[in-house]
């Protein structure tokens, strides 16, 4: 399988705060990739620094035969890197559907003129915009609430509509964070499904998460990350088996989850 | 989707008879106001000239949601741009056709070169910001008059051409068709016209790929970037497109008027074209025609019943109308804010928006 | 450049002249620019009124001390610019505080949008209440000073410099001292941190703003008295400039830091002087010094585009 994203070096700093030293990693094409590390560990960070919303002082990182570092924020999102956000992000007074007719707005072209004429090929590409956005809806499971006000749509379905968002960008590369966050067990079943078909379409997926069953069962390849440092890197079942890791995260209780998962998937 | 007229679906009785009936107050308007007199159609003209500016504010300040405070600067650029090209004040006298198209694009380009350097700054620096820019513009109309003499200082430029088609002019009155037409009747024509045209652009703007953008950058810019959006040219379009149009309503205040000066181009004016979108509703067409209209006739309204009012209660004018007016509007912003923070007549999305308590940033 | 060396002899004194004008003009903006600075560190608002609150404080000055004027021609100076204190300060403390308290303390939860518009608001009805009242005309103060003149070092400095520079410096530091060393203070810095949990901690946060508003507002009648007795005249259109001007000095020093008003008061006006000054000379005569206004806007712009946490601010990033 051929690399998609490859990391090499990098660091950031907030001040005295080291947030990130020397990360490096790869994730292949059809990975399911998880992010874990105890909070303040970086994660987030690393998200940021990969999408560009912060500049890594060292440190480079190519994404699909791309430099990804020194890339503008809209740039990366070109590149066909997408991804939603820890506390949600979503364009709150818009409806469902209007939200992930904008993520549409990357892989269409219609400008001030073609607005404003409104031709053939603007009146095509809208009518487009207006499907896809629906079918994306329909694919995360919120279909039926297209015309709902973003912002009153119950929290799971929030989380769902801005991966419908993000999924509306054609990206090779899907990054969660905590898309598991404040779901019930329920809710993380179906969601557990739905990263799974969307990596089963073709989609790389990169997911922080702390839901150790949901990561454990779901990811091929786990990156650990502690106090800004890289612990381990590999497949779950080794690094939950790796004693640094257990020593700083995992801890006993993980360990016993590990008993009970079958093996994660290769 | 927001409130559009739809494309291919076709249009409710209702609306269409709506349409109709507004089309022919509209036509007959300026015969019926031209009973109260000339001066009064020319109240009207001047209330078209507020639409096409708040219409275009409305693109920056609605669409976008970037608090400009400067906005007359563009008004200005354009209006100097027509008074240099069509006036003994160079001796040039271009048609129209080649004065009005630059003074758009004039006014488009300083749009861009004066939001350039604001795009990273949050609302209230935006608004600071651009407030300076206003006044240098201003500062600089007034005073480019030595060593060259670029814009005759506070004096203003007069004399200047008025619109004309070949040899149809609309400053003096004609007659066709058997009806006495006045110049500023024939004026009201031309810019109601101009004034569709605005809103037919800024109707189809907001229904579309690129007002969406601006839509999602005022909601949350970060994650319109992430979500792919050129967040830096898409506010400099907004920019650009709300100039533009400041600057076609400045070169047709030019023609119309026939003189301009800096006077006209104050901070003032750039406050109460915000008053206008603002209190009418920000972002929303026709809440932001309705405030236009209704603050650009009140003056006229107010001087023509407080003048009688204070002669018949002091015996003489005693209380400044121009400070009765501005007071007025500065009373109508604090209360719009406490009371109505999303305008007399908003659309849902901005209701929601500044529903107190869960507002969205500025 | 030929000017400058063919004066060679007269260029330190017309500099060392620009500096001291600079410094009183700055003295000045300082003490605005802490009203500026003080609500904007504590609520986030761009108090556009402020620099009209300035304005009436001038007006009131003025016109107090015209009528003790006209009744005793031969009042002392100390006697009718301290009256017209006296009456100044309480007004606008009540103006400032009024304002807060009917505009600015309902929106506090709003969107920063609706506050600003507010404010714009208030600073119309402050200014056309002004001309409302005492006309459009400039009211002058009447002559009741007669300032000793100093020279030093070739440049002439007057006891009304002297007098500006002191007073400006001595409210300065007892606002620093109240900040860093009363109860009051500690509950102004600890709200401008963090309001919801200085609330938490017992902190009344309405009398800690309450309380900036009206420290600021009596420093604004104080640099309206200023700058009445300095020009010799006001007039209600005074404020905008002079808040705009202002406000600048806050953002150059660092929006919210009170040191950082200061300063960026002082250089600013110095900035001003040395520019408005030396502008013909610099342009060979293009530009000429009614740019004045124009610095003070240039210094805004470069400020909030390549340093827009000023001079002495902290940086704050972003976080996702």
């Amino acid at each position: 399988m051929s690399v998609l994203l490859q990391a090499q070096g990098l660091s950031k700093r907030f001040g005295g705060l080291q947030a990130l030293y020397d990360v490096g990693f790869s994730i292949e094409t059809g990975d399911i990739y998880g992010l874990i590390g105890p909070n303040g560990a970086g994660k987030t960070t690393l998200f940021n620094v990969l999408t560009s919303l912060y500049i890594p002082e060292s440190g480079t990182c190519t994404f699909a035969g791309e430099t990804l570092t020194g890339r503008k924020p809209h740039e990366v999102a070109g590149l066909g890197l997408a991804r939603t956000f820890q506390n949600i992000r979503l364009f709150g007074n818009l409806s469902a559907i209007e939200n992930v007719m904008i993520g549409r707005h990357i892989r269409t072209h219609a400008g001030v003129i073609g607005a404003v004429l409104r031709n053939k090929r603007t009146r095509r590409e809208e009518a487009e915009i207006e499907a896809r956005a629906h079918a994306l809806l329909d694919y995360v499971g919120i279909g039926s609430r297209a015309n709902d006000v973003a912002k009153s749509l119950p929290y799971g379905d929030q989380r769902r509509l801005e991966i419908a968002r993000a999924l509306a960008t054609e990206p090779k590369l899907l990054a969660l964070d905590e898309p598991a966050a404040g779901m019930n067990a329920s809710e993380t079943v179906v969601l557990r499904q739905l990263i799974q078909k969307i990596r089963d379409d073709g989609i790389t997926v990169l997911l922080i998460e702390h839901d150790m069953k949901l990561v454990m069962g779901l990811c091929n390849r786990v990156l650990v990350l502690e106090y800004g440092k890289v612990l381990a890197e590999g497949r779950p079942a080794d690094v939950q088996r790796n004693p640094k890791v257990i020593e700083a995260y995992l801890g006993a209780g993980a360990a016993q989850v590990a008993e009970t998962v079958p093996g994660a998937p290769a | 989707m927001t409130q559009a007229i739809p494309l291919k679906r076709g249009l409710p009785t209702k609306t269409l008879l709506g349409i109709a009936l507004i089309g022919v107050v509209l036509a007959v308007l300026p015969f019926v106001i031209g009973i109260a007199g000339q001066s009064w159609v020319r109240t009207l003209n001047f209330a078209l000239l507020y639409v096409m500016l708040a219409l275009g504010l409305n693109i920056v300040v609605g669409f976008a949601g970037l608090l400009d405070l400067g906005y007359i600067a563009f008004y200005a650029v354009g209006a100097y741009t027509w008074a240099l090209l069509a006036s003994p004040h160079f001796g040039l006298h271009l048609p129209f056709w080649a004065i009005l198209p630059i003074s758009i694009a004039i006014a488009g380009l300083f749009g861009v070169l004066l939001g350039a350097p604001t795009l990273k700054l949050r609302g209230d620096y935006l608004a600071i910001v651009t407030l300076g820019f206003g006044e240098i513009i201003r500062i600089f109309l007034t005073n480019l008059n030595a060593p060259i003499n670029i814009t005759n200082g506070p004096q203003g430029i007069n004399r200047i051409d008025p619109f004309k088609i070949g040899d149809f002019t609309f400053a003096r009155a004609e007659t066709f068709f058997g009806i006495r037409f006045t110049g500023p009747e024939k004026y009201y024509y031309l810019l109601l016209a101009i004034v569709l045209l605005i809103l037919l652009v800024c109707a189809r703007l907001q229904n579309s790929r690129i007002g969406r953008a601006w839509e999602a950058i005022r909601e949350d810019e970060i994650a319109a970037k992430a979500m792919g959006i050129n967040t830096r040219n898409v506010k400099l379009l907004a920019f650009a497109m709300g100039a533009s149009f400041g600057g076609a309503a400045g070169a047709m205040f030019a023609a119309m008027q026939g003189f301009v000066s800096p006077e006209s181009f104050s901070l003032t004016e750039s406050i109460s074209i915000l008053c206008m979108v603002v209190l009418g509703g920000m972002g929303h067409i026709p809440g932001v025609i309705l405030g236009a209209i209704l603050l650009a006739a009140m003056p006229e309204f107010l001087r023509a019943v407080v003048e009688p009012a204070q002669h018949m209660i002091f015996g003489a004018v005693v209380i400044d109308p121009e400070g009765i007016r501005m007071l007025m509007f500065g009373l109508a912003m604090v209360l719009v804010m406490l009371f109505r923070p999303a305008g007399l007549w908003p659309s849902a999305v901005r209701k929601r928006e500044l529903s107190r308590g869960k507002g969205a940033s500025a | 450049m030929p000017h400058a060396v063919i004066i060679k002899g007269r260029s330190m004194e017309i500099f060392l002249q620009q500096i001291i004008n600079g410094l009183t003009l700055g003295s000045v903006y300082a003490l605005v620019a802490l009203g500026y600075t003080m609500v904007y560190g504590i609520i986030g608002l761009i108090n556009f009124a402020h620099g009209d609150v300035v304005m009436i404080g001038a007006m009131v000055v003025t016109v107090v001390a015209g009528s003790l004027m006209h009744a005793d021609p031969n009042a002392s100076a100390w006697l009718v610019i301290g009256a017209g204190l006296l009456v100044a300060i309480p007004v606008c403390m009540i103006v400032g505080w009024t304002a807060e308290r009917v505009a600015y303390r309902p929106l506090r939860r709003a969107p920063r949008l609706a506050a600003l518009i507010t404010a714009i608001g208030v600073s119309i009805i402050l200014q056309n209440l002004a001309m409302m009242i005492w006309g459009r005309n400039y009211l002058s103060f009447p002559q009741v000073i007669q300032p000793a003149v100093y020279t030093v070092a070739g440049a002439r400095i007057s006891g009304l410099q002297i007098a500006i520079v002191v007073i400006a410096g001595a409210l300065m530091a007892a606002l620093t001292f109240v900040v860093h060393h009363t109860r009051l203070g500690t509950a102004m810095r600890a709200t401008a941190q963090n309001r919801e949990v200085a609330g938490l901690m017992g902190i009344n946060i309405n009398t800690v703003i309450s309380a900036a508003f009206l420290i600021g507002s009596a420093l604004a009648a104080i640099a309206g008295t200023m700058v009445t007795t300095y020009y010799g005249v006001a007039q209600y259109t005074m404020g905008f400039m002079l808040g705009l001007k202002a406000f600048t000095a806050a953002v150059l020093g660092g929006i919210g830091n009170l040191g950082g008003a200061m300063l960026g008061g002082l250089l600013l006006g110095v900035i001003e002087a040395l520019g408005s000054g030396y502008i013909g000379d610099l342009t060979g005569g293009v530009l000429g010094s009614h740019y004045q206004d124009v610095f003070a806007f240039i210094v805004l712009v470069a400020v909030l585009i390549f340093r827009p946490s000023g001079l002495m601010g902290e940086r704050v990033g972003d976080r996702a």
